[in-house]
């Protein structure tokens, strides 16, 4: 009944996408992603830091690529020419690995996307052969854009990176879904379970968190959270809900052989 | 004598040497690293082949934990 998530004709059966940063350290790391159930986890493309020592633990060895989907971002990119080279960089780091998180950031007080060099960017990326994921303001009109040049997953804010405010716009998720045939995923602004379920209940593909469990108090239990009702949600909107019904109350039980009342 | 920026740094090296030869003396042999020259990605066949300008600009980056 849940079918499972294809993003460039490859199949996950978890809808949740975790961010890998934020953590205490790698073993966090490590165990809320298992707790998550995530199959798909971002990445972050830094310099090396020179003078340190080069043998300490890497991520790649607490989250072994064999066992996850790597995809990695361009976080902290203004421009498409520096998402752009990130990207390349990305791929001759992962042997090769095309499927990537562009996003391509406004200003570093909102990180709203700058989406004229986002599809910039997204133009150049699809020409060299990656299958790019992108990070895009909720606007339904740019998110159709981004299908046509050929993203693989729109990937919608529901609020700002980091804030945890929850879904803002339901309505304009709606209206992306309604134009868009790629996987939409909500990425960015989930800050607690229900959010998540929510956002399954719209529609969406899947959701992409990670400040909502890093920054949890347990963030190995709020993984599990996540992971449950990313599942009831999904399943919600399998099911499909009843309608709402304003001011307007109808019982469960059956309203006839009710006993009597005894009182005159 | 020349020098190359890495990662934004200035490093005197004594030698033109090979990219090979700096990612050494730098420890990140066998490492997973990704390497830019001037723009440009330097698959990690040609590190031996490429010898290093005077005034190159390189990136030498990994994968961090991001969201």
């Amino acid at each position: 009944m849940n079918n499972p998530l294809i993003i460039a004709g490859k199949s996950y059966s978890s809808r949740l996408l975790v961010g890998t940063g934020k953590y205490k350290d790698f073993t966090e790391t490590r165990a809320a992603l298992d707790a998550s159930g995530t199959e798909i986890v971002t990445v972050a493309i830094r310099r090396t830091n020179l003078g340190q020592n080069p043998n300490e633990p890497s991520l790649l060895d607490a989250v072994p690529p064999s066992k996850f989907t790597y995809l990695p971002n361009t976080a902290g990119c203004y421009s498409a020419d520096d998402a752009v080279r990130t990207l390349r960089l990305a791929r001759e780091l992962l042997d090769g690995h095309s499927l990537v998180k562009l996003e391509v950031l406004g200003d570093p007080q909102s990180l709203y996307p700058n989406v004229i060099e986002t599809i910039a960017a997204a133009r150049i990326l699809v020409a060299e052969g990656f299958q790019v994921m992108v990070y895009t303001s909720d606007d339904p009109i740019v998110a159709k854009q981004l299908e046509d040049i050929g993203c693989v997953a729109i990937m919608p804010l529901a609020s700002l990176i980091g804030s945890g405010m929850g879904i803002l716009n339901p309505w304009n998720l709606q209206l992306i879904m309604d134009r868009v045939s790629v996987p939409v995923i909500v990425d960015a602004g989930v800050g607690t379970a229900s959010d998540a379920a929510i956002a399954m209940e719209l529609g969406c593909a899947g959701v992409l968190m990670n400040t909502a469990i890093a920054g949890a108090q347990n963030p190995v239990l709020m993984a599990s959270a996540m992971k449950k009702a990313t599942e009831a949600g999904r399943e919600a909107f399998l099911a499909g809900r009843m309608p709402k019904k304003l001011y307007s109350a109808s019982p469960s039980s059956p309203t006839a052989g009710i006993i009597a009342s005894v009182r005159n | 004598m020349i020098t190359v920026h890495i990662n934004g740094a200035a490093r005197p090296l004594a030698d033109a040497c090979s990219i090979a030869a700096l990612i050494a003396e730098l420890g990140y042999t066998g490492k997973r690293i990704a390497t830019e020259r001037n723009g440009d990605i330097v698959p990690r066949s040609q590190y031996a082949a490429q010898i290093l300008n005077d005034g190159d600009k390189l990136e030498i980056v990994v994968a961090v934990g991001g969201g």
